[in-house]
């Protein structure tokens, strides 16, 4: 087996972000990925903090030279088709312990290239 | 008594008449989907001036671009928009990409600072939207996380959304791929460039109004 130098991944359990404030999950996830680390975040950000984490990667784009973005992809369960209880039983989930049936990918740009998505797989192109 | 009822009902009823008589209608997407073509076209068919000048360079919109009193008619009807024309959302800026196009390495890099900014601007003016297109380019693929994100967060604001699927007239142009990425909205193929589907586009913007 080959290992890829310099990759690095950080899983980070759902129970760990559960009870963190928007700015938190933010803050710890961007450490991370400051760090040159792969986030695999067990369950997915809610949009408006999706759009909290552009608005602070860029913010960082603009102030750490050697920083250029991140690369973000979530993968969800395919409910799509799929009997109306366990439709309900997928709702009563999530609304009792959030959403955690996703598995986000969040990394560096300088380590990820391109993350290729569709609704079944994610594939990572690594720099 | 009566007073209090009177005023309450004038409110209501000059809100209402606000919000229909002039929507504020944001053009999102990621860079490049042809936001400002769009918003281009819609001014040129209605106003005559364009908004905004369009590039082969990625994030050629830096700033939130305003036209206020865009006067719009269809089927005997006319509306009133204020069209606010976006910067591409992305989540990575890269001076060197620029480069690529021929740019100096100052111009590059004072672009990529733009560009940060712009993102940031365009995610702020979220929350005062009347109503969105989406401006996605149909020759890409739509399930980015990009695409996701701005979706997700008009869903979560909500405020109504119509997908403008642009480029229609390239070869590589797959509407349908961007119907099974959002299959909950309504998908318009158009082409900004040459006007191809620009009267089911007005249609469809008329119906998306009824929403706000």
């Amino acid at each position: 087996m080959k290992r890829i130098r310099g990759l690095s991944l950080h899983v980070i359990p759902f129970s760990e972000v559960q009870k963190l404030s928007i700015g938190e999950r933010v803050k710890k996830i961007l450490n991370l990925v400051l760090g040159n680390k792969i986030v695999i975040l067990h369950g997915r950000l809610r949009p408006e903090e999706e759009a909290r984490l552009i608005e602070d990667t860029m913010a960082l784009v603009d102030h750490i030279k050697s920083f250029k973005g991140i690369e973000l992809a979530v993968i969800e369960p395919n409910i799509k088709g799929k009997n109306i209880l366990i439709k309900m039983k997928h709702g009563l989930a999530k609304r009792l312990v959030g959403d955690n049936s996703c598995l986000s990918v969040i990394g560096p740009a300088s380590v990820i290239k391109e993350i290729k998505r569709d609704p079944r797989k994610l594939e990572l192109w690594l720099n | 008594m009566l007073e209090i009822i009177k005023k309450i009902s004038k409110r209501i009823i000059g809100n209402f008449f606000r919000r229909k008589d002039n929507i504020k209608i944001g053009f999102y997407g990621p860079p490049n989907s042809g936001k400002t073509s769009l918003a281009n076209r819609i001014c040129k068919d209605w106003v005559g001036e364009e908004m905004g000048k369009v590039s082969n360079v990625p994030h050629e919109t830096r700033n939130v671009q305003i036209k206020e009193q865009v006067k719009i008619k269809n089927k005997g009807k006319n509306l009133m928009f204020k069209i606010v024309d976006t910067p591409g959302i992305a989540t990575k800026i890269d001076y060197e990409d620029f480069l690529k196009y021929g740019m100096k390495k100052s111009d590059a890099k004072k672009r990529a600072k733009e560009a940060t900014q712009g993102i940031i601007e365009s995610i702020k003016w979220l929350d005062d939207m009347d109503a969105v297109i989406v401006v996605l380019d149909s020759t890409q693929n739509p399930y980015s996380q990009v695409n996701i994100t701005i979706i997700g967060n008009l869903i979560a604001r909500k405020i109504p959304v119509l997908i403008a699927a642009n480029k229609i007239d390239l070869k590589k142009a797959d509407i349908k791929k961007i119907e099974s990425a959002f299959p909950e909205y309504k998908v318009v193929g158009i082409s900004a460039r040459d006007g191809t589907n620009i009267e089911e586009f007005y249609g469809s913007l008329f119906k998306l109004s009824k929403e706000v």
